[in-house]
């Protein structure tokens, strides 16, 4: 079976100099969970980013289903239309309305009508858990609502992956376990995941997988248990004790 | 009841409080200075005789100086639009032609531009084309006007633009719309906000610099002011005149713009 998502020899190099990913093979399955951790700096955004092509490789290849994304004969808007991606910032547009915010790629890219797009903007906001915000502004809600918002709006286009690059990192405590939530039903619900994230927590509960990441290079790679408690490198024993002792 | 200074609240007599200011202090006293000069003006050109002659060989050139302003501002502002998307477009021949178009324009003052241009090279490039007939007076003046101004515009379209943050690009085009698609409905939007007010500025520079053209003989209100008191030596009741008309048509124009600017801002409220 073909991975949903292949990453081979992947490299980026920024300026010229500064080498943020250095050779990574990375496979991922239909409907896993893969948490990459890492300190700040090691290249975890940067890895998330080429899997849709924000950031184009400088050396490697990345295949979603099979379709080699470097490859100019695929159609990038297509491809990016099934890879849902939440940010840390949130990147609502601020001058639509959260319905708005989700019809409009269902509209544009999926080509949907304004009744089905918003049926199903209705739909995913439900989901999220925020139905009564639909005519807000982005700047009318809190943080946790906004990234809820945001994951609305990509899963309104059924994407078969969905990307997380820190989604909780700019929020208040009191509204991480709100935003957690979500991922974790979606992640039972059998949607495929990657996820940047610090919440250990999350990690434990919901990843098949833990990429451990350090200096744009995979360390090591397991199940929660095999890399919080057995960790083999010191380079990963040595980042948990940074963290655990903060 | 006291606090603990002693003091009754509210009833301290002096001391740094802050207050509503007087009406007095908030009025806007500036805009009566200019209606009390303009219907000084208006009185002094209306009732005295000497200004009868001035005021009506002058006036008939109000409707050039308009539709030039406008004809102008439409060109620039497309012009504007394309090199300033132009200037930040990754296509290195759009974006090194609209740069090379945005600094020659800006490093030269005005009013040399328009003689170049109206007199140079509109009439080389209608030579060149094989045309016959030159391009009407009125019309490389326009011309002239719409490549200066919209490379000033150039700079306000790219501005605003960059003032949108990166995120809201990726946002779109990591929903699947492509970049003219998340240009047009999510980056170009946002951008107004920041575009609005200073085009704005240059609509109303246009106003006032066509009073420039009449250098090209374009019969606007300034040429028709200049060749009437060289003949009948009027010059203050000629140029008194041709004051108070640009000053109605420039206040007349940003009161115009000052609503225009509310109300697209108004029904963006979701903005940050
Ligand atoms: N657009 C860019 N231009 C130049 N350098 C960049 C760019 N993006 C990332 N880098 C550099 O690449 C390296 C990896 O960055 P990346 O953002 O992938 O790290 P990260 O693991 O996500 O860090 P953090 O935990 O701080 O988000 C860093 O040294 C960063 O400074
Ligand atoms: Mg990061």
């Amino acid at each position: 079976m073909t991975a949903m998502i292949q990453l081979v020899g992947l490299e980026k190099t920024f300026a010229k100099t500064i080498k943020a990913v250095q050779g990574v093979d990375l496979s991922i399955a239909q409907g896993e969970v893969v948490v990459i951790i890492g300190p700040s700096g090691s290249g975890k955004s940067t890895i998330l980013r080429c899997m849709n092509l924000l950031e184009v490789p400088s050396v490697g290849d990345v295949y979603i289903e099979g379709q080699n994304l470097v490859d100019k004969a695929t159609d990038l808007d297509l491809v990016r239309a099934e890879v849902g991606m939440v940010f840390q910032q949130f990147n609502l547009f601020p001058h639509l309305t959260v319905m708005q915010n989700i019809t409009l790629a269902q509209v544009k890219v999926r080509g949907r009508s304004q009744a089905e797009a918003e049926a199903m903007g209705m739909q995913q906001l439900e989901r999220v858990g925020i139905p009564e915000k639909a005519e807000s502004y982005p700047r009318q809600l809190s943080g946790g609502q906004q990234q809820r918002v945001a994951i609305a709006r990509s899963l309104a286009m059924e994407p078969k992956v969905m990307l997380f690059d820190e989604p909780t990192s700019a929020l208040d405590p009191e509204m991480i376990k709100e935003v957690l939530d979500v991922m974790l039903q979606l992640a039972s619900a059998g949607m495929t995941m990657v996820v940047v994230t610090h919440e250990m927590g999350f990690a434990r509960a919901a990843a098949d997988r833990v990429v451990f990441v350090d200096e744009g290079r995979i360390i090591e790679e397991g199940t929660p248990e095999q890399i919080f408690n057995h960790a083999q490198h010191a380079r990963t024993k040595d980042f948990f004790d940074k963290i655990l002792h903060h | 009841m006291t606090d603990i200074s002693g003091q009754v609240p509210g009833l301290s007599a002096s001391g740094r409080r802050s207050e509503d200011k007087a009406w007095w202090e908030e009025f806007p006293w500036w805009g009566t200075i200019i209606a009390l000069v303009m219907v000084g003006m208006a009185i002094k050109i209306f009732v005295d005789e000497d200004y009868d002659e001035a005021w009506s060989r002058i006036w008939p050139g109000v409707w050039l100086t308009i539709t030039t302003t406008l004809y102008a501002f439409g060109i620039a502002f497309g012009l504007g639009l394309l090199a300033g998307i132009g200037q930040i477009s990754h296509n290195v021949f759009a974006h090194n032609i609209s740069r090379a178009y945005v600094e020659l324009i800006r490093g030269i003052p005005i009013l040399p531009l328009i003689f170049t241009v109206a007199l140079v090279i509109v009439p080389d490039l209608t030579r060149s084309m094989g045309l016959a007939n030159s391009v009407p007076t009125k019309w490389r003046a326009i011309i002239a006007l719409s490549l200066i101004y919209g490379a000033y515009m150039a700079e306000i379209f790219r501005g605003g633009i960059q003032s949108v943050p990166p995120g809201q690009m990726e946002a779109g085009r990591s929903l699947g719309l492509s970049q003219r698609q998340t240009m047009r409905s999510v980056v170009i939007p946002q951008a107004m906000r920041a575009i609005i007010p200073p085009l704005g500025n240059d609509f109303i520079a246009i106003l006032k610099d066509t009073s420039l053209l009449s250098v090209l003989g374009v019969l606007e209100l300034t040429r028709n002011a200049r060749q009437f008191s060289a003949s009948s030596f009027k010059f203050r009741e000629t140029y008194f005149t041709l004051t108070f008309i640009y000053l109605v048509l420039v206040i007349g124009l940003s009161l115009l713009l000052g609503q225009v600017e509310k109300i697209m801002t108004k029904d963006r409220k979701g903005q940050r």
